[in-house]
């Protein structure tokens, strides 16, 4: 068995053709990480016993003759953001290095119920704040791919660890684009559903009105597969949305001919000419493929990135002002007065970035710059929304880039914080809509740097996505 | 310049930030460059448009209330945990009102 290159598919006839048990993948996958991980950081801390706990009871499921459920065996990624009950979640930040969650997330609690292992906790930029990974308190995470760059962030680690093979599939979060932008830096698929497709109790609040909880995975089908376990209601989270979950693996299958998808005009600005020209080859491919391809415009695009740092950092200076020296296990030593305790605890536990966005989101918040700022943004985050909303009378599916560029190399934008935030400039529109957007190999540069094609579609139309990202995946010709 | 080192100082003490002298010199810098680019948005009149508070709003009903009933809540003894500092059953910080 190899690790490495296993299928949830493989998985599955595997445990049942009795080639294998749970607990041979489980030690496995454990072995093959701790061995490759020194080459990547992708994982912060491996859960041995969880992993083997979980993979007997999939094994005594079997026995039984019972249904192991969908995820039964498979290795997977868990980002550090997200809550795992007795298992240290940092979120990548020195304040809460030693925070160890007294529940799981719903999303941990499916991918669990359906017989999922967990093999680590993934390294990530501190609070998701990042676009590089640079920004862990626990040292970068290298791009598997090529091991002197970045593998993008915020969830680097979760894409490093499903594209070094030490996870089948993985969760990630995503905000302005912490998904589909490692995805693409390192050739692999990762999905940001719907906001409220997925639920985002235990996931560690950076901005509660972008925030999303969306799979990593080697392949489209076994994207589908853990979206489709971790999608659904969830009575604890108020946002999370009461819309049936579609059978997205079978969506995968499905053909695209006829279908419209749009190709936005604004999705040029800063783009480098080798993503552009295999971005074209694959908008050639699904023209192809039986699609029409039909220029459109979403005229408020060049706003996008100014509105969603208005809104991400208000909404973190109040999410984060719970770090307070009282409740999350770090206090500072040096602290006499109620003052001093938040004040030095907080200058001591959090990062620069996480400091800079704090204190932007405190500013456009301050008395006498809300109307100016925040309610502005707001204004505008209205505009984009509608921007997609007409697209959506006359498309499908809208394609674009993911990024400009590809994985850049590490420290080669860590200095300037407006060059970094402009990298995010395809994916933050999308999750200002709060549409379901995906990001799909797109074949390499010349250099030999992966590629990633964005796919989005209408509210809750996560089908429609899966179809056009199965078509083009079958296609051929664009694996990383 | 958008921003002063007054300003930034201000805000910091608001965020329960307790920057250095260098971070400040810092911090004056990257938000003014931050709030530069964020002018942008002035461009665009937005005069009799909602603001959106909540992105599937106009899809109501689909977020909603769970209903009112009694469930399992977090033990005393859970809650504390990760507590720096608890004794009694609470959380414990440095003496709040001075005398």
């Amino acid at each position: 068995m190899e690790v490495a290159k296993l299928t949830i598919a493989d998985i599955r006839d595997g445990l049942r053709a009795r080639r294998f048990s749970a607990q041979e993948i489980a030690s496995e996958a454990l072995r093959f990480a701790g061995a490759e991980n020194p080459k990547t950081n992708a994982y912060l801390r491996l859960c041995e016993d969880r992993a083997l706990t979980a993979a007997r009871t999939v094994d005594a499921r079997l026995a039984a003759g019972e249904e192991p459920g969908p995820l039964a065996g498979v290795p997977v990624g868990v980002k550090d953001v997200i809550v795992t009950q007795g298992i240290t979640t940092t979120c990548g930040s020195r304040i809460l290095e030693k925070f160890v969650p007294p529940y799981d997330a719903t999303a941990v609690q499916r991918l669990e119920a359906a017989g999922g292992l967990i093999i680590g906790k993934a390294n990530c930029d501190e609070f998701a704040m990042g676009s590089s990974n640079e920004n862990s308190a626990f040292g970068p995470v290298r791009n598997p791919v090529a091991p002197c760059r970045v593998p993008g962030g915020s969830s680097g680690g979760s894409a490093a660890c499903v594209a070094q093979g030490t996870a089948v599939v993985s969760l990630g979060s995503d905000t302005g684009g912490s998904i589909r932008q490692p995805a693409s830096f390192c050739g692999i698929v990762g999905v940001t559903p719907t906001y409220g497709r997925v639920s985002r109790y235990g996931l560690v609040a950076f901005a509660s009105s972008l925030d999303h909880i969306g799979p990593f995975a080697r392949n489209v089908d076994d994207a589908a597969t853990l979206l489709e376990v971790i999608a659904g209601r969830d009575p604890r989270d108020a946002t999370s949305a009461d819309v049936p979950v579609g059978d997205y693996r079978a969506a995968a299958r499905e053909d695209v001919k006829g279908l419209r998808v749009g190709l936005p005009k604004e999705y040029v600005t800063g783009l480098e000419s080798d993503t552009g020209a295999q971005i074209q080859k694959g908008v050639d491919k699904l023209r192809e493929l039986g699609c029409e391809i039909v220029d459109i415009s979403l005229p408020h695009t060049e706003y996008a990135i100014a509105c969603y740092y208005i809104i991400c950092t208000a909404e973190a200076s109040a999410n984060l002002a719970r770090y307070d020296g009282a409740r999350y296990t770090a206090r500072s030593p040096h602290t006499q007065t109620l003052a001093e305790m938040y004040r030095l605890t907080r200058d001591e536990g959090f990062g620069a970035e996480v400091k800079r966005r704090i204190m932007l989101g405190t500013y456009v918040l301050s008395a006498g710059y809300y109307d100016a700022y925040y309610l502005k943004a707001q204004r505008v985050r209205t505009l984009i929304a509608r921007d997609f909303a007409r697209a959506f009378e006359q498309v499908d599916a809208l394609v674009t880039p993911v990024s400009p560029f590809p994985a850049f190399k590490l420290g080669e934008k860590v200095d300037d914080p407006v060059q970094m935030y402009l990298s995010d400039i395809y994916t933050i529109t999308g999750s200002l809509a709060g549409i379901p957007c995906m990001s799909v190999p797109c074949g390499k540069t010349g250099e030999g740097l992966p590629v990633g094609m964005q796919i989005l579609t209408r509210h809750f139309d996560e089908a429609g996505m899966f179809r056009i990202a199965g078509a083009f995946e079958r296609a051929g010709g664009f694996a990383v | 310049m958008k921003i002063t080192e007054e300003r930034v100082r201000y805000v910091a003490d608001l965020a329960n930030l307790a920057l250095t002298g260098e971070e400040v010199g810092r911090m004056v810098k990257d938000l003014d460059d931050i709030l530069t680019y964020i002018d942008k948005l002035n461009e665009l009149d937005t005069a009799g448009v909602e603001p959106m508070a909540q992105v599937l709003a106009e899809q109501a009903p689909l977020a909603s209330l769970r209903e009112d009933v009694e469930g399992v809540s977090l033990s005393n003894d859970a809650a504390l945990a990760n507590a720096p500092l608890s004794g009694s059953g609470h959380f414990k910080v440095p003496k709040v009102i001075e005398r």
